[in-house]
């Protein structure tokens, strides 16, 4: 228990540092890399035909619709031709069609879903030159979206910042840095840095070993520091070679803590700008702490319902001292384990450090709740875009049950933000539902479950969870990769990301273009205890509403149905 | 228009110039320094005997015989393999089919699970007629998540003690100092589990009877 509360202890300065430093990067303020960074932003600017020039909350979301298009396109030729270019020292084959579609739209959106094993199905180039290269730029991307949805909520007008600016420099200035500091520290444990072929040795038993390297530490940093979660081997970050140590596997997960809380942070200190200076904004501060609730909560459950073990493996009468063992690796433990479980799948990352299908039912509800739910931190920059809606929908709510009119930083809500804020809450839980029916009532969906009862529901379930809220974990005993399987969620994972940003940002823009209201006595407070309270309930009771009924058939009936079967 | 021609223009030169930096010279760096930082650990901390590679620290290995210790159950088989199980059958199945990671992917609730476990255990109770069902961990008969966990707990390795001293002919008290020499304890005395890297005992072991034979 210690050794969980003592990685969220240092986690607590690493955010706000990050944030302060993240607020200076948006706002184009002084940083002490200027001197260098500079030069080298001016050289990619004058390569790209980039200008500073401020744009329409409409140009930046073309922009980013056309880079990421572009970029989509490239990728996917790579991966059809992948196995005549050069740096395929394993001999890997083209990617067959719809395989090479899911896996696209996967990097690109920042979910990083998996249909392939990396060992057998990419080559070094591929795993360099799209998978890392998707890695910063779909990070990037979801960052740029996020500081333009937050500089319109404080600004008075809509014309403000350049989507090309904020996408360069969050890469150069932060993702970049970070990456190659934490890639150098995941060597030092263990992991491979190499473009030689796999290595087969002869074991003392006279019988030969296979041994997968490759260039695994420079994509395992970037894979957490950009909250992507795409393993360079089939069985991610449980492999050794891509987490060796208890110290790496603590480093991966602050990796991918840091920059979504450091989003929130960076936002509060955007709204404190107007007034004072602080160390953590009190607006930022409220939705952070409601953030954690949740988050501590998921974490409690998981690690209790995993001590607690698999109660069919105790009547078997062997000892479970350490807990459910089953798809969890000895150096981690019940412990680490359950942590970074929690942390992958509420700040939206998809990396797993153990088996998420072996999980016990409610060790494996939390999970999916996370996705479920989409704003506990949330992915890079998109969990404080969703969580922002969570707010809006709050304030109104609670605005309509004391008779006051609804505003947010000097903003009122109407009407038209309203239609937009309950659309886009809504398009999250319609995708994973409708599609996970869709899924149990074909064949094809059905071909794809691998274990019995409830859990088989479960299955599906997470797949689809896991795919709209961009995170890229999965039960992995899923049989995915089929037409049906790659077709759905590459459109689950496409509508998941894109149209929610177009909607969260055209929100932005509304609430850009309105007349600037100094807040009065009568204006309801949104950075208190109070608040904090009620947009945890009100997350919790729309979550509890949409899902209950399908989390009971899954992961509560095949809980009930294993300690009822073992009392 | 005009102004969508520009924006298409810089989204592809953006494009071009980020796939060179993030694709090819970020990972080059990052190369160069780690070769030139961590030479071994950058190349899979392989383990050579006599000049030959042998296995990589951090990667387990299955063991069969009863003088080593045996690992955590692997669905990959470590990828370890004969030469004849790359050679298809007359259904045209491999046993082997190329390098991987993973695990069975059972769930708690799943029959297979049970039924695995309980056959393990029988296996393992017959080739340890002295252990107790009781006192075996449950980490030695799960599967791990990788299928190549190279650590067992440290009781996982002292209840196959017994058997390794008399397959082996060395003493209980040489299995245990080696069990000791492989024991990693928890980082700071907090992180992760206390656990023996089960390959790196086996080396040990080989040794200590190489050098018994040699003596004799």
């Amino acid at each position: 228990m210690w050794q969980i509360a003592i990685v969220l202890i240092i986690y607590l300065p690493i955010v706000i540092l990050t944030g302060h430093y993240l607020f200076r990067v948006t706002m184009q303020q002084k940083t002490w890399l200027d001197p260098i960074m500079d030069r080298f932003d001016a050289v990619i600017y004058k390569l790209s035909g980039i200008k500073q020039v401020d744009m329409t909350g409409k140009q930046y979301v073309l922009s980013l619709i056309l880079s990421n298009a572009f970029m989509v396109f490239i990728g996917y030729i790579l991966l059809r031709i992948q196995a005549m270019l050069f740096l395929n020292p394993n001999n890997i084959d083209n990617m067959e069609a719809t395989l090479s579609f899911n896996t696209i739209i996967s990097f690109m959106t920042n979910t990083n879903l998996q249909h392939y094993s990396g060992e057998s199905g990419l080559s070094y180039l591929s795993q360099m030159l799209i998978i890392i290269f998707m890695m910063f730029t779909s990070a990037a991307t979801g960052y740029a979206a996020c500081m333009a949805f937050c500089r319109r909520l404080v600004a008075k007008t809509d014309t403000i910042g350049n989507f090309f600016i904020d996408f360069v420099r969050v890469i150069t200035r932060v993702l970049m840095p970070l990456s190659i500091v934490v890639a150098i520290i995941l060597v030092s444990q263990g992991s491979p840095q190499t473009l030689s072929a796999n290595q087969t040795v002869q074991t003392i038993e006279g019988k030969v070993q296979d041994i997968a390297l490759g260039p695994v530490a420079s994509l395992e940093s970037i894979k957490h520091i950009g909250t992507n979660g795409g393993g360079f081997n089939g069985a991610n970050s449980t492999t050794p070679f891509e987490n060796p140590t208890v110290i790496s596997n603590i480093v991966e997960m602050l990796s991918m803590m840091l920059l979504p809380g450091a989003c929130v942070v960076a936002f509060s200190l955007m709204v404190a700008h107007r007034k004072e200076k602080t160390i953590f904004g009190k607006q930022g501060l409220s939705i952070f702490v409601a953030m954690s609730v949740l988050f501590l909560v998921g974490l409690v459950t998981v690690y209790v319902a995993e001590r607690a073990g698999n109660p069919i493996i105790s009547e078997l009468g062997i000892s479970q001292e350490l807990g459910s063992m089953e798809g969890k690796e000895m150096r981690f433990g019940v412990a680490q384990s359950a942590l970074f479980t929690t942390v992958t799948t509420a700040f939206t990352t998809g990396s797993v450090n153990n088996m998420h299908d072996t999980l016990t039912p409610l060790g494996g509800l939390i999970p999916m709740f996370n996705m479920m739910l989409n704003v506990v931190f949330g992915g890079k920059g998109v969990g404080l875009m969703n969580m922002m809606m969570y707010v809006l929908l709050t304030i109104f709510i609670a605005c309509l049950m004391i008779g006051r009119t609804p505003q947010f930083l000097g903003k009122k809500i109407e009407e038209k933000e309203m239609k937009l804020i309950a659309l886009c809450i809504l398009i999250h839980p319609a995708i994973i539902l409708l599609f996970s029916a869709l899924a149990v009532t074909t064949t094809a969906g059905v071909a794809g479950i691998t274990n019995p009862g409830a859990h088989g529901l479960s299955q599906v379930l997470y797949e689809f969870a896991s795919a709209s809220a961009n995170n890229g974990s999965g039960f992995e005993g899923l049989a995915d990769n089929s037409t049906f399987w790659n077709v759905t969620t590459g459109l689950a994972m496409f509508f998941g990301r894109y149209l929610t940003i177009i909607i969260q940002l055209a929100i932005a823009s509304l609430l850009a273009k309105k007349m600037f209201h100094s807040d009065s006595v009568g204006t309801l407070k949104t950075d208190n205890t109070i608040f904090t309270f009620l947009l945890v309930a009100i997350v919790l009771m729309i979550g509890a509403l949409t899902f209950l009924p399908a989390l009971a058939l899954g992961p509560i009936t095949e809980h009930l149905q294993l300690y009822l079967h073992s009392a | 228009m005009r102004k969508f021609f520009e924006n298409s223009k810089q989204a592809i030169l953006i494009t071009l110039t980020m796939f060179v930096l993030c694709g090819f010279i970020y990972p080059f760096a990052v190369t160069a320094l780690a070769q030139g930082l961590f030479h071994h650990k950058a190349n899979g901390s392989l383990i050579e005997t006599d000049g030959e590679a042998v296995g990589s620290e951090l990667i387990g290995q299955a063991f069969t015989a009863p003088e080593y210790f045996w690992g955590r159950v692997s669905s990959v088989n470590y990828n370890v393999y004969m030469k004849e199980d790359t050679i298809p059958d007359e259904k045209g199945r491999v046993n082997y089919s190329g390098v991987s990671s993973g695990t069975f992917n059972y769930a708690p609730s799943n029959p297979e699970l049970k039924k695995r476990i309980e056959a393990d255990i029988e296996k393992f109770l017959l080739a340890n007629p002295s252990v107790k069902r009781q006192d075996i961990p449950a980490d030695l008969m799960t599967a791990s998540g990788s299928g190549l966990d190279p650590h067992i707990s440290v009781k996982a390795a002292e209840i196959q003690v017994e058997r390794i001293a008399q397959a082996s002919g060395l003493s209980k008290d040489e299995i245990e100092k080696i069990i000791e020499a492989n024991t990693e304890k928890r980082s700071l005395g907090i992180f992760g589990e206390s656990k023996v890297n089960f390959l790196m005992a086996n080396l040990d072991m080989m040794k200590k009877m190489e050098g018994k034979e040699a003596h004799q």
